[in-house]
């Protein structure tokens, strides 16, 4: 059996790895909350983010953290103009539709990517890439740990502006009841635009946390995307506390599981919760029920 | 009238050239030739490469063509196996349909064993340019030849060299940890080690399997802390490989050796241009090319001129194109069993991979070999075995 010297660091690996799976996730259950559609395109647009913060990074020396005022915003305008643009107009007010136009983007995306970069793995060296902060008997990466905090303070400042701002009030209004905010004077295509804007937004903020300390490629958002629609499952669709508490705990199970299982085996640990949480809470660990 | 009538059969004679060029002229009918990598997902990168390579070769060939044919020219028919061997199997009949006299690919050992088996169904010649997995050629497959080396033919030569170099420097390692990917690659090659490994007198102290992708390394990291092995073998591709190190450097751990059996990235240009640090000393046992023949640099420059690695993959995929060409030229036929026949009786010998002659025995190159390199001062040189040496290996890295 492991001791604590070696489960410590696990544990806070997981968790560090948890706050970026939620960061993630965060952006795809307000895009289900609101919209209700599952967006296939979620991979390919951290794909995009992570893609641009590389550039930036290449082309003009832009530090990733230093990156984020310049790729939140982008990637925010991409997800608005891409929903009032392409996935409104081309779905026809049907869920169904939505869906296959979404998958038709990410697919486009990564062949774009495939074109422009290639296939090539790229990394981005910085002065803090294999810095590490000791805690106890642990080593911890400082971009993880940056990532951490960042997690934390996105989720802080989005549930902020879902719960206080006039525009969360109108995303909770459409989600409930889209024909009825409709009546009360919401304009409910510029809120949809908005909630896919954030959405993809939060990918961006994902982006500039995980370049780091990982690579981008074409294919590097389907590593991602599997994870954040179960996260999205367990903490409930739509629900940001559960987004956030899913992640971290998704990010733990998988951090002790492969510690303990070996990597293969300890991905039985995350699935074994999720359909543990399906049969006994099927609405999911913070979801109202229907 | 007349000139009329002229106009319309000059436009007529003149279209016709235009739409079937080949129909006119006395040119000889091309030869299509299938290249079938995983180019998009998880392999992406180094189906890439291979296509590079192919692509160069057949640029290379078609500069005076097959001369057995009156200089008939490769035509390539693309394939994508998206890196899944279902995907290639299917991209086999789509090439079969096209009329492909051979293929060449498909890079990873679970692909080729897919793709190979489609191509025997329709007796279509299929060369494989890396796959190492062994029952690859070890099916009864009429169809399939290997140029380069085997996982056991890899594992056998590094462990032998592993243990002579343990014991020159006095025998300081013990123990060992396999780090190796889930597919039949890495599960092969870790097994194989495995079993190899406690008959030199080592510990196998844990042999941890990844899935493709992995995100985070740091629990396998942590494990290794645990088990504090002397010395850590990853069998892995190349964007694993990159983090697993990666990793280690940030967990500050610090093995003997960092000893790869086909490492994903431990004989990559790439790795060690990006990384110098975590790829300094690091020992491969890998695909290489013979370093002293002037061909292979002049392709690595060509390839760089491309703004591509000068990796394995592409190397490999180049030379069995040529390995295809040269069985074309003896075959004086795109007939696929004359192909076959061709390919059979081989001794193919104008490369610069350190195989000397082609000699194929149930599909598998005899002489195929891998090298040992290591990392040393941000450049990746030869060091076993002696006829191919360029720097004398430093073993073990850290005492």
């Amino acid at each position: 059996m492991f001791g604590f010297d070696i489960l410590f660091p696990s544990l806070l690996n997981g968790l560090t790895t948890g706050a970026v799976y939620a960061l993630i996730a965060l952006g795809l259950t307000l895009i289900y909350g609101v919209l209700h559609i599952i967006n296939f395109a979620h991979g390919a647009a951290l794909m995009v983010a992570l893609y641009a913060v590389y550039l930036l990074k290449v082309n003009w020396g832009v530090d990733p953290y230093l990156a984020l005022p310049i790729v939140v915003p982008g990637m925010f305008a991409l997800g608005y103009v891409l929903q009032r643009a392409v996935i409104n107009r081309a779905s026809h007010g049907k869920d169904e539709n939505i869906l296959l136009v979404t998958l038709g983007l990410s697919i486009v995306l990564e062949n774009l990517a495939l074109i422009v970069f290639k296939s090539d793995t790229r990394t981005i060296e910085t002065a803090y890439t294999l810095a590490t902060v000791q805690i106890g008997p642990a080593f911890i990466a400082v971009p993880k740990l940056v990532a951490f905090a960042g997690a934390l303070l996105c989720a802080g400042v989005l549930m902020a502006i879902v719960a206080r701002t006039d525009l969360g009030r109108a995303i909770r209004a459409v989600a409930r009841e889209k024909h009825g905010a409709r009546l009360m004077g919401i304009d409910v295509d510029h809120v949809y635009a908005m909630s896919f804007g954030i959405g993809l937004a939060c990918l961006g903020a994902a982006a500039c946390f995980l370049l780091p300390t990982y690579y981008v490629n074409p294919q590097v958002g389907s590593g991602f995307v599997l994870v954040a629609f179960t996260i999205v499952v367990l903490g409930g669709m739509g629900s940001f506390a559960g987004a956030l508490v899913g992640g971290l705990l998704i990010g733990v199970v998988e951090s002790l599981g492969g510690l303990v299982l070996g990597e293969s085996l300890g991905q039985i640990g995350i699935f074994g919760i999720f359909i543990l949480v399906l049969l006994f809470r099927p609405q999911g660990l913070f979801g109202a029920r229907a | 009238m007349s000139n009329r009538r002229t106009f319309i059969q000059q436009s007529a004679a003149a279209a016709s050239a235009l739409a079937f060029p080949l129909v006119g002229g006395a040119q000889p009918k091309a030869v299509k030739v299938g290249i079938l990598h995983p180019v998009t997902g998880a392999l992406a990168y180094s189906g890439a490469q291979c296509r590079a390579g192919a692509l160069m070769a057949v640029e290379d060939i078609n500069k005076s063509g097959i001369k057995a044919l009156g200089g008939a020219k490769f035509e390539v028919v693309l394939g994508d196996a998206q890196s899944n061997p279902q995907a290639g199997a299917a991209e086999i009949e789509k090439m079969n349909e096209a009329g492909c006299a051979a293929v060449v690919g498909a890079y990873a050992s679970s692909i080729c064993l897919a793709t190979t088996q489609a191509a025997a169904k329709h007796n279509l010649p299929h060369v494989v340019d890396v796959g190492v997995a062994d029952q690859i050629v070890e099916r009864g497959l009429k169809n399939t030849f290997r140029f380069g080396p085997g996982y056991r033919t890899c594992a056998q030569v590094a462990v032998n060299n592993l243990h002579v170099l343990n014991t020159l420097a006095g025998k300081p390692a013990k123990t060992v940890m396999i780090v190796h990917e889930e597919s039949l690659f890495g599960t092969g090659t870790a097994g194989l080690l495995a079993r190899e490994l406690p008959g030199f007198g080592f510990e196998v102290k844990e042999v941890i399997k990844h899935a493709n992708p992995t995100r985070d390394f740091n629990n396998i990291v942590l494990r290794m802390k645990a088990v504090n092995a002397d010395i850590v073998i990853p069998a892995n591709y190349y964007n694993e490989y990159v983090l697993l190190l990666r990793t280690m450097q940030q967990q500050q751990v610090r093995p003997k050796a960092i000893y790869s059996v086909l490492g994903g990235a431990a004989s990559s240009y790439k790795f060690v241009k990006e990384f110098p640090e975590a790829a300094d000393g690091i020992i491969d046992c890998n695909h290489w090319f013979n370093p002293k023949d002037k061909r292979s640099a002049a392709l690595r420059k060509r390839t760089e001129a491309q703004d591509i690695f000068y990796s394995y993959e592409v190397f490999n995929t180049y030379t069995a194109v040529r390995l295809l060409a040269d069985a074309v030229e003896r075959a004086k036929s795109a007939d696929r069993a004359a192909i076959i026949a061709a390919l059979e009786t081989s001794t193919f010998s104008d490369h610069f991979l350190p195989y000397g002659r082609t000699k194929f025995v149930n599909g598998q190159n005899q002489g195929a070999q891998p090298l040992m390199t290591q990392v040393v001062k941000n450049d990746i040189r030869v060091i076993v075995p002696s006829d191919y040496r360029e720097v004398d290996p430093v073993f073990p890295l850290r005492s």
